[in-house]
């Protein structure tokens, strides 16, 4: 196969930073070419220097493009090229229409006019490309993500792509969705549109691409075809070590009953008469990590942030329990003081000030507990900062550093070290490894079982079996807002987990 | 010494902006002397430094509330009505009804409370967007001021009213330190003020110093620490000699100093300052670790009103008088200082210090540029350029 795309020894330098030491890329026509490596490895930074948004002239080394160097001097001339990114944060326009984003900047009109009939006639045809059965008028901000995402893929075809460049492209999407979002890319590579993939998920990347290459601190470590992927090679490159155990070594040693909720009613904050949790009620001991499944919306986070100081939805019922006495959860500070604390699934947005150094976000959630009569003591914040800093190996040159210049994973550690410092009895970790690295992630599981040994309870939401399946000590299965089953750690398995998942479904139907 | 060097450019450079702002000041001050100066008129004279504070006392006590309600996010708009309604309604108390000074000052911040509390409460517990509101608290209480003046000035207030704006504080000394020192005229209190105040900045400075070095922190470069601090003190001690040579220490030069010193206390070492800045940074995050944000945007809106109401009382003291059109447009001299003093627009960001010189900055070109006769038509295409070019250079700062 002819060669698309070369990049040779790219270097990138930033202040202080070399984000990019002598990577190379090559792309063949017609593939679809995975990109793996840790959060922080230069991954989305290689992108940009393709796609334009570090111009021709910011790097050091050469971009061959069908055959020719190419110079780009802005996104546009890239996406003038055919070369398309479309961003993990998606780049769409919500109270607009389909249509209206499909061809935002490119609009089908004669002097500035639109013509509008033959604009739905071409985003029908776009739509249908890509799978998707909505009206051309419909608001995109009414559709799910996973349709969002769609769209976005389309509007790169409206564009006439020839590379395509999809970044994490289904970290926000539900199992089927993002089936549906790889048959799509298979397809649109049997229509001849190569593609790059930037991924965290192995199991999607051995699905989907013909070749892997894996960078690590800024280089190319190897570029591994088909036939020689597998996890735990491309695990080995990722982390530059061998990873035996992916979920670290524990003995459970359950205890009393540390919190109990019962009978948890919740109704949507907005939509009257639709209710969210539905007679919900689970209970965690000490030194026992517990895991809530299920598919995405089925009302995990709303039933943790209900919990959590009423921080979701409305007409709230129910009680929780700690140690035995029930207690008032009604405000985020009550239900700290309770013991509880929740460390949320949106770490940038709900869970972290990204423009305020470490240590003033570790203290955030317990200021009294480094202030005396309301005036803060500094010294002490630092010293609290640099005991979790160390507990946490938290990478950074400094507590003074602004946590938006940390990766995922040091973030994350961040947002447990402020909860910690609140000394919680029982921690809520919503998706916790979201978003991290695999070397990171091993830590954060590392901290989980810390948590537990030193008598806390923990229960763990997330949205990646394995993950459960590997840490947890019982496992709560949830649907549409009720818990649908309990399983201990030797009866779960990914099967019996969905199977309890369909049974609800199909109770649902009958 | 390659090293020192090093260390002394780099600190530069990340604190380019608030030693900017402080360089900045000073260069301004210089400028105006010289260009003054060539009219053979002293634009440091101690009638001048006075009245530079006389004139800027309401923009500086208004910009430290105005940095609490934009750290948190927000924006107020209407001090500049409630500066005139605060004014007018101390008018009629103190020369319609007859109320005593103590009586009135109590009363009116008390009404500024009230107001900042009508505003924040829709703000904070409804979330109507502040710009909003406070556009419409603007318009009603510009029309109160006029329905309460029935369209016409009240005054003269008594001497004790006045006082808040054009009073002085008396010489303890009397004439004792002038005989002395073989000086005429010489407000020894003041002086007295003024050094001590030198010294207890040089002093919490070197006690941060200190605690620094005793954290690990890497300690601002001994030359620097030594520059800024005799900078700082050496302006002082002048501008306190020349207040001295003239009436003494004006009142609301002690009110100033105080609110500032309270003001910055507040918002670097307590709990509920930071709360403030972590709301304006991330609301939802600051709302999920505990923090009822509803409550201190509220109290934000209602310290903006009792600021404001200060503001109004001095404004209408020093006028001697209270007229329908006081305090108008007050509110962009006080938002802009805010934002010169390197405040950010979205929220979570901006120091007191910053904010007082901004004030100040503004305070000396208007002042300034009116020495020099230049058109009031100039003076505001230049006031809106150098608010620009002080917002596009934290830009450009943040960006690099």
């Amino acid at each position: 196969m002819p060669t698309l795309l070369e990049m040779r020894g790219i270097n990138k330098v930033f202040p202080g930073v070399r984000a990019l030491d002598q990577v190379n890329l090559t792309v063949e026509q017609g593939e679809i070419h995975a990109i793996c490596g840790e959060n922080g490895a230069g991954k989305s930074t290689l992108m940009k220097v393709l796609s334009g948004v570090y111009p021709h002239g910011s790097y050091e080394g050469e971009i061959f493009y069908e055959g020719a160097l190419l110079q780009n001097r802005g996104i546009r001339d890239s996406e003038g090229k055919g070369i398309i990114i479309i961003h993990q944060e998606l780049a769409l326009v919500p109270l607009l229409s389909i249509a209206e984003n499909l061809f935002l900047g490119h609009e089908v009109a004669k002097n500035g006019v639109i013509n509008w009939p033959q604009a739905f006639q071409m985003t029908g045809a776009l739509l249908k490309k890509v799978g998707l059965d909505e009206v051309p008028t419909t608001q995109v901000g009414k559709l799910g993500v996973g349709k969002q995402q769609l769209i976005e893929i389309a509007k790169a075809l409206a564009k006439d792509v020839r590379l395509l460049i999809l970044d994490e492209p289904t970290a926000a999407l539900q199992e089927n969705d993002s089936q549906k979002l790889l048959d799509l890319m298979l397809e649109l590579k049997a229509q001849g549109v190569t593609q790059i993939i930037i991924s965290h998920k192995l199991n999607e990347i051995s699905r989907v691409a013909d070749r892997i290459t894996i960078i690590r601190d800024g280089t190319t470590v190897s570029t591994l075809r088909k036939d020689e992927i597998s996890e735990e090679r491309i695990i080995r490159d990722m982390v530059g070590r061998d990873m035996a155990h992916r979920y670290p070594d524990r003995v459970p040693n359950p205890g009393d009953v540390l919190m109990k909720v019962e009978g948890w009613n919740v109704w949507h904050p907005e939509q009257t008469g639709r209710q969210m949790i539905k007679d919900a009620a689970f209970h965690v001991r000490k030194g026992e990590i517990v895991g809530i499944a299920g598919l995405m919306g089925t009302g995990r986070t709303e039933l943790a942030m209900s919990i959590f100081g009423h921080s979701y939805g409305r007409n709230i019922s129910g009680t929780v329990k700690m140690g035995g006495k029930v207690v008032d959860t009604s405000s985020v500070t009550r239900a700290v003081d309770a013991g509880l604390a929740y460390v949320t699934e949106d770490r940038k947005h709900l869970g972290l000030i990204l423009e305020e150094p470490i240590l003033k976000n570790i203290s955030l959630a317990n200021l009294a507990g480094i202030a005396a009569k309301g005036v803060l003591n500094k010294a002490r914040e630092q010293q609290v900062a640099e005991e979790y800093r160390r507990a946490m190996s938290i990478r950074t040159p400094g507590v003074f550093q602004k946590v938006v210049n940390l990766s995922g994973g040091n973030q994350q550690k961040v947002v447990l070290s402020k909860w910690l410092f609140t000394d919680p009895q029982v921690l809520i970790l919503d998706e916790p490894t979201r978003g991290i690295d695999v070397g990171a992630k091993f830590e954060i599981y590392s901290i989980m079982n810390d948590l537990v040994a030193q008598g806390r309870g923990v229960v763990m939401i997330s949205s990646e079996m394995p993950e459960l399946l590997g840490m947890c000590d019982r496992i709560y299965v949830m649907n549409e807002g009720r818990i649908v089953g309990e399983l201990t750690k030797a009866e779960a398995s990914p099967e019996r987990i969905m199977a309890l998942i369909l049974k609800n479904e199909k109770a649902k139907v009958a | 010494m390659a090293e020192t060097q090093k260390g002394i450019g780099a600190h530069l450079g990340g604190h380019l902006r608030e030693n900017g702002m402080i360089l900045a000041l000073l260069a301004i001050v210089v400028f105006f002397t010289a260009i003054v100066g060539m009219q053979d008129i002293d634009f440091l004279s101690a009638q001048n430094i006075t009245n530079l504070f006389l004139q800027n006392s309401y923009v500086i006590i208004m910009a430290l509330g105005m940095l609490l309600v934009i750290v948190a996010g927000h924006i107020d708009l209407s001090v500049g009505s409630v500066v005139g309604f605060t004014g007018a309604v101390a008018a009629v108390l103190t020369v319609n009804m007859g109320w005593p000074v103590w009586a009135v000052i109590p009363a009116c911040l008390a009404i500024g409370a009230a107001i900042g509390a009508a505003q924040g409460y829709w703000i904070a517990y409804w979330r109507i967007p502040s710009f909003i509101v406070t556009l419409a608290g603007m318009l009603v209480f510009r029309g109160l001021t006029l329905w309460l003046l029935n369209g016409q000035n009240i005054g003269p207030f008594p001497k004790s009213f006045q006082s808040l704006s054009t009073g002085f504080i008396p010489d303890l000394f009397g004439d004792a330190d002038q005989a002395l020192l073989g000086m005429e005229r010489l407000n020894g209190t003041a002086v007295l003020v003024v050094v001590i105040a030198a010294l207890i900045i040089v002093w919490l400075g070197w006690r941060a110093r200190a605690r620094d070095a005793a954290f690990g922190v890497t300690p601002e470069p001994s030359l620097m620490f030594a520059i800024r601090n005799i900078v700082v003190a050496a302006a002082l001690i002048f501008v306190g000699y020349k207040l001295a040579t003239f009436r003494g220490l004006p009142n609301v030069v002690i009110v100033l100093s105080v609110l500032t010193v309270l003001y910055a206390f507040f918002t670097e070492s307590t709990t509920a300052g930071r709360r403030i800045y972590a709301l304006g940074g991330n609301e939802k995050a600051a709302k999920l670790s505990g923090i009822n944000t509803e409550k201190l945007v509220f109290l934000t809106f209602v310290n903006m009103g009792v600021l404001a109401a200060l503001a109004g009382m001095i404004v209408a003291a020093r006028l001697n008088s209270s007229t329908p059109k006081a305090g108008a447009g007050f509110e962009l001299d006080v938002i802009a200082a805010v934002f010169i003093g390197g405040a950010s627009m979205t929220g979570g960001s901006g120091k007191i210090i910053g904010v007082v010189v901004g004030a100040l900055i503004m305070g000396v070109m208007n002042n300034g540029m009116s020495i020099l006769g230049i058109g009031i038509d100039y003076q505001q295409v230049i006031k809106g350029l150098v608010l620009l070019a002080a917002v596009i250079f934290d830009v450009y700062n943040k960006n690099k």
